[in-house]
């Protein structure tokens, strides 16, 4: 397996999640996560995909009884933060996440993407409008919703809601953003919309996504994780998964033999 | 598809749509008999009571003439009481169930605890009434006062705000909650930003159907203690002087208004009946424009909530 030659921005170490209910969702993952650059999670259904991309920021911790081992470093400080040390919210605080389902809060626009913001304390509105204008901008939202900033964010149509939620992801500025299949519940147009987006959040942030469409991963990743039953198959350049895997398992699945 | 084919299942069809046009007209007839009663019911009261709804008799106190007699004491002392149950009750009801649904771990205690609220709400009103009267009454020595009351009927719907508040909190999607812990939110944050403003308009059905039972409640007051022949009313609220609200009234005694009726009930006399009548006109009007309320105020909270 080759290693990313640019900055690592997160070191997978040794990492084992159990579920509550005594299911093994992860087995002894390694891989490294390159800064600025977007980092694919494949694998069937079940395979555990989403599970690895959930321990980033901790969700498991919301249910009782996940357990974690092993660590996900993250640099450049060096802090592991699936450690019991690490509060959940610091690191949620630093990795933002969008979900499968657009998730808007039914609140305004404008206050789904300044959340992230009141939470971290500010509550200066001159900084606050300028912040949700970035983000609005950078998801690509600004110009369809800058007069009706104040209407609720769940008249949107799906499309645009998704992009309200990386809206929301990105205004805090993380250093890791997260896509949990994020197109799987729309339409083409909106998908193609999503997935230039990604190419373009890519230059400022570091991005794993999650998804369960071949096409989109060699579209838009520079990095594919091959997962299966648990197990990471197989870790290289996107361009090499899809042309020359080494793996049997993963040429089988790209190809579309099973899964 | 043969013309015969087609012919069999349109016959199939008819068929089974004959238990549509049934069950329809089954429950058209169960709805209008409750409805009818209620309206009858209304309109036989209104009937009767009618003569007496003048402005006298919301401004007078209870008498021994019956022509004199009114209701002041009466609606004075319900909508006190009402508003001692609905500040005990919402606060206390709205921080168990948040507590239940979004802090406590699920275990058998907590199992055990949520049961025994579902099961508070049918025991029967007289034993708060008597657990009022040995709490307030004799251990806290709160005395047979509006106080007392508002306490005990607190207690009386607590079990009701509570179930549904926790119906309210329980519809709001996970994926609302995972939105607002991914960006950092505290679980207070969480509750505070999200899970009571989309849960509102539940919270406030559970409390109107709350205050709708103890607006009604008869037997628990009267155990507590409270007066049947009433002339005076309790201390305002508002003060001339500074801080300009008082809470003596909170310690004075008190009527309501379906211990009035009850009591002119009881009377010999006719006309007694017919300001029964008239109470209890009043008072389905302020159970009514209570509902009427809620009802608006629910449909303008829900119109901003969807998922």
């Amino acid at each position: 397996m080759a290693e990313p030659t640019g900055t690592i921005k997160a070191d997978v170490k040794n990492l084992d999640f159990h579920y509550s209910s005594g299911h093994h969702a992860l087995k002894d993952l390694n891989m490294p996560i390159a800064e600025n650059r977007v980092t694919a999670l494949i694998g069937p259904s079940g395979c555990g995909k989403s599970t690895f991309l959930r321990c980033f920021n901790r969700m498991h911790d919301l249910y009782p009884g996940n357990r974690y081992e092993g660590e996900i470093l993250l640099h450049p400080d060096n802090v592991n933060i699936l450690s019991r040390n690490v509060d959940p919210i610091e690191v949620r605080m630093r990795i933002s996440m969008v979900f499968q389902k657009p998730n808007p809060f039914p609140k305004s626009i404008y206050e789904n993407v300044a959340y992230g913001l009141r939470v971290r304390g500010m509550s200066k509105r001159s900084q606050m409008d300028e912040k949700v204008e970035k983000a609005l901008q950078g998801a690509a939202l600004w110009d369809e919703v800058k007069d009706r900033l104040s209407q609720l964010a769940t008249n949107l149509s799906g499309g645009q809601q998704q992009r309200l939620c990386i809206a929301r992801a990105l205004a805090t500025d993380p250093e890791i953003m997260l896509f949990d299949e994020p197109t799987s519940a729309l339409d083409p147009i909106a998908t193609a919309k999503i997935e230039e987006l990604v190419l373009d959040l890519r230059e400022r942030y570091t991005i794993i996504i999650v998804t369960h469409n071949m096409q989109q991963a060699a579209r838009v990743s520079d990095w594919t994780a091959f997962l299966y039953m648990g197990n990471l198959i197989e870790f290289d350049e996107t361009g090499k998964i899809f042309t020359n895997p080494a793996n049997k398992q993963t040429e089988e699945y790209i190809t579309g033999r099973f899964g | 598809m043969t013309a015969e084919d087609l012919k069999e299942i349109r016959a199939l069809i008819s068929r089974h749509k004959l238990w549509d046009y049934l069950f329809a007209t089954l429950g058209l007839l169960a709805m209008l008999a409750g409805i009818l009663v209620l309206l009858a019911l209304f309109i036989n009261l209104f009937m009767e009571g009618a003569p007496r709804l003048t402005t006298d008799f919301f401004t007078s106190f209870t008498s021994r003439r019956p022509e004199r007699a009114g209701i002041l004491a009466a609606w004075a002392g319900t909508t006190l009481v009402m508003f001692v149950t609905a500040s005990v009750a919402v606060p206390l009801g709205v921080a168990a169930a948040v507590y239940l649904e979004e802090y406590a771990s699920k275990n058998a205690i907590t199992a055990l605890i949520e049961i025994n609220v579902t099961n508070l709400a049918g025991v029967p009103s007289i034993v708060y009434g008597l657990l009022g009267l040995s709490l307030f009454v004799y251990k806290m020595d709160l005395g047979q006062s509006i106080l007392t009351a508002g306490l005990t009927l607190a207690l009386l719907i607590l079990p009701v705000v509570i179930v549904a508040t926790r119906e309210a909190i329980r519809a709001i999607p996970g994926s609302i909650r995972e939105a607002a812990y991914a960006l950092g939110a505290t679980k207070w944050q969480m509750v505070s930003d999200h899970v009571l403003p989309y849960s509102s308009a539940g919270i406030l059905t559970g409390v109107i159907i709350g205050l709708s039972r103890a607006i009604g409640e008869t037997a628990p007051l009267i155990v507590v203690g409270a007066l049947t022949f009433i002339a005076f009313l309790p201390q305002s609220p508002i003060s001339p002087e500074f801080p300009y609200v008082s809470f003596a009234w909170l310690k004075e005694p008190f009527t309501v208004m379906p211990i009035q009726m009850f009591n002119w009930t009881s009377r010999p006399e006719e006309a007694f009946q017919v300001n029964a009548a008239a109470a209890g006109v009043v008072l389905l009007i302020m159970t009514l424009t209570m509902n009427a309320v809620a009802i608006y105020l629910r449909y303008r909270i829900r119109k901003n909530i969807k998922w």
